[in-house]
């Protein structure tokens, strides 16, 4: 069998018809006012899942989020966790906790104060808030600092007292609100992987919110993909990037060429497509699309081959123009060719010999080719 | 140019504060003055101090007006602070901007009318005038000074603190005294400072809203000057001068200390 990128384990509960989801949105709609924040929205979370809301600020990812903590009640619709109806449960008698973007520190509170604070209100007896506040500091290796204040900590060192504090009481599902938003590039790579660790060692269950999306596709088992309110689809990061379902997608999530066309014949699991200038490309598609059907071809720069003479083999789609732009990163080369039709394809090849015999250079004539396997064809 | 005064400053800045402080200063120096007579210099003296302190009737006024004080400013600051919380929290409540006018207008009131409508009203209900009524009047205007410390502080709150005690599991009453009232208590601990002077020296509503045996140390003085200034009243403004800039020089300096230890605590944490 065929499949996407690569698997990180073992997990896909929503692939299984008898896994019971954990989360429940059912046709939740948020009307703040005259603007719909969430419009008709159903999606399902499984149990210890790391699933991501990426999306545009604005798109709703975050009220959903604020929905699921209690600090919003969808205008209609139903929230469920764990078979119940979350309606009318005030926030702090529900089982979830969340780790805030401004992270809202206590700042007049210790280290270990903020830690406890949860733990308080549920009357714990004070040796066993002790010992947990202990267990916390430890896994978020902050032991030295329990006694300083918020102000008295680096940014990152905030992000992890605040995590620690999510997660001091158990919940049964985090919420992450931009948890990485507001460190530098470097921590933020690391928390991404201290994050994933965590949340397999705990065996909770994270939704978090983002609109980097590279940081969901690091964490996430699945991704929601959301724009004005509506999820648009919800996939592993892998099919996400290489299968997207919409145009919307394909362009949001990564960098992508968009060739439009009509889909001129099919047979059994491939397509003609005809472009603006009559050129034709023969790509792979199962799905149903009648000839005559206006249609885009999705493929990533990295899915395309650049070369300077014609390229040989069957079954490749090939196309001749010239070498318009070109930007060398050192690990790889970003091409924009020119086509004949005057449409512009971005094309990147891994540079991985150091020397090239003949290497492209602007204004030089180049072929593109890609496989028929190489994009998918969208239809929306 | 930046950073040096120019002669044009040094002369502004001369007759300025000579403007604000030269009638002071000589409040002072003749306080300490021998002579009977405020004006004729008669020689280095403490006997003003002295007589001060067996001139009973001042002390009581002094007394009066420390506890009027005291009760006025705890009581506006709860409801000051309470106003501001419903001003700033409760946005959508119907005739919202209607209450934040009626708030904030005895900030803009003369002092007169505030004190001849209350004086009218307690009248017309039939309440004996005495430190009950003048504490209540001075709850009344201080109330407002206290909303409106209170409110700017509120207003730069980040409400996602509140949330947060919430999602750990605090009701809405536990998240007020655990969170909120810790994080805003110096606004409110200014509001009552503020609360607390502007009743000390309150002459125009203390006057029309007192009765016998409740005499403030600002109508003392004031009924007194009226048969002449006497150096034991300068005497009494010096204490006064004195009380309040010890009172504002401790806040300042511990304000200053706090900020202090505030950037080594950051300079501290960004050095890991």
């Amino acid at each position: 069998m065929k499949s996407f990128g690569s698997i990180r384990r073992n997990f896909a509960p929503w692939k299984d018809p008898a896994a019971k989801p954990y989360i429940e949105f059912r046709n939740v709609t948020k009307i703040f006012g005259d603007f719909t924040a969430v419009d008709n929205l159903s999606l399902n979370i499984y149990e210890r899942e790391f699933f991501a809301l990426l999306g545009a600020s604005g798109c709703g990812k975050s009220t959903l989020l604020r929905m699921l903590a209690g600090f919003e009640e969808p205008t209609s619709g139903a929230i469920l966790l764990d078979g119940q109806d979350l309606r009318g449960i005030p926030p702090y008698r529900r089982p979830v906790n969340m780790m805030f973007q401004s992270y809202a520190l206590f700042p007049h509170m210790t280290v270990e104060a903020n830690i406890a604070f949860g733990l308080k209100q549920d009357g714990m007896p004070k040796p066993d808030i002790e010992a947990r506040v202990k267990e916390m500091l430890k896994l978020v290796r902050l032991e030295q600092f329990a006694k300083r204040k918020p102000h008295q900590l680096s940014g990152g060192q905030r992000q992890r007292v605040a995590l620690a504090r999510s997660v001091a009481k158990r919940p049964k599902v985090l919420l992450l609100d931009e948890p990485l938003g507001a460190l530098d590039k470097k921590l933020r790579e690391a928390t991404q992987f201290e994050l994933m660790d965590l949340q397999q060692d705990l065996g909770l269950t994270f939704v978090v919110v983002t609109h980097d999306q590279e940081e969901a596709m690091t964490m996430a088992d699945r991704i929601a993909i959301m724009d004005k309110g509506q999820v648009m689809q919800v996939a592993t990061p892998a099919e996400v990037y290489e299968a997207p379902s919409s145009r919307f997608v394909a362009d949001f999530v990564g960098n992508v060429n968009m060739l439009e066309g009509e889909v001129a014949s099919r047979d059994e699991n491939r397509v003609v497509i005809t472009g603006a200038s009559g050129a034709q490309i023969t790509v792979e598609h199962s799905g149903d699309v009648q000839p005559g059907t206006h249609v885009a071809f999705a493929i990533r720069p990295e899915k395309i081959k650049v070369s300077s003479k014609q390229p040989v083999g069957t079954g490749a789609n090939a196309m001749q123009g010239e070498v318009w732009d070109l930007a060398y990163l050192g690990d790889m080369t970003v091409y924009h060719i020119k086509l004949d039709d005057g449409q512009v394809v971005k094309a990147s090849s891994l540079n991985s010999a150091r020397i090239h015999d003949d290497p492209l250079t602007w204004s030089d004539r180049a072929w593109i080719s890609f496989t028929p396997d190489a994009g998918v064809v969208l239809t929306r | 140019m930046q950073g040096k005064l120019s002669r044009f400053n040094i002369v502004s800045l001369v007759f300025g504060f000579a403007f604000l402080y030269l009638p002071i200063v000589l409040l002072v120096i003749y306080s300490f003055n021998a002579s009977r007579l405020v004006t004729v210099w008669g020689g280095f003296s403490t006997r003003w101090y002295v007589s001060l302190f067996s001139n009973q009737q001042l002390i009581d006024a002094a007394w009066v007006t420390f506890r009027i004080a005291v009760i006025s400013a705890t009581v506006a600051t709860v409801l000051g602070t309470m106003a501001a919380l419903a001003l700033t929290r409760y946005t959508r409540f119907r005739g919202r901007f209607l209450f934040s006018g009626m708030v904030f207008a005895p900030l803009v009131m003369p002092e007169v009318i505030t004190g001849l409508s209350l004086l009218l009203l307690f009248v017309a209900i039939g309440l004996d005038r005495g430190m009950f009524t003048v504490t209540l009047a001075h709850v009344t205007f201080s109330m407002c000074f206290v909303a409106v410390v209170v409110q700017s502080r509120l207003l730069s709150f980040d409400r996602s603190l509140e949330e947060a005690a919430m999602d750990l599991g605090a009701t809405p009453t536990r998240t007020f005294f655990h969170v909120t009232l810790p994080v805003i208590m110096p606004a409110i601990v200014s509001g009552w400072m503020l609360a607390f002077t502007l009743s000390l020296d309150d002459l125009v509503i203390a006057s029309f809203t007192s009765g016998p045996g409740a005499t403030t140390l600002p109508m003392r003085i004031y009924s007194q000057v009226r048969l002449g200034v006497t150096p034991e009243i300068n005497a009494v403004c010096t204490l006064l001068i004195a009380f309040v800039t010890v009172g504002v020089l401790t806040a300042a300096i511990v304000n200053k200390r706090r900020d202090l230890q505030r950037q080594r605590d950051e300079h501290a944490a960004l050095r890991g």
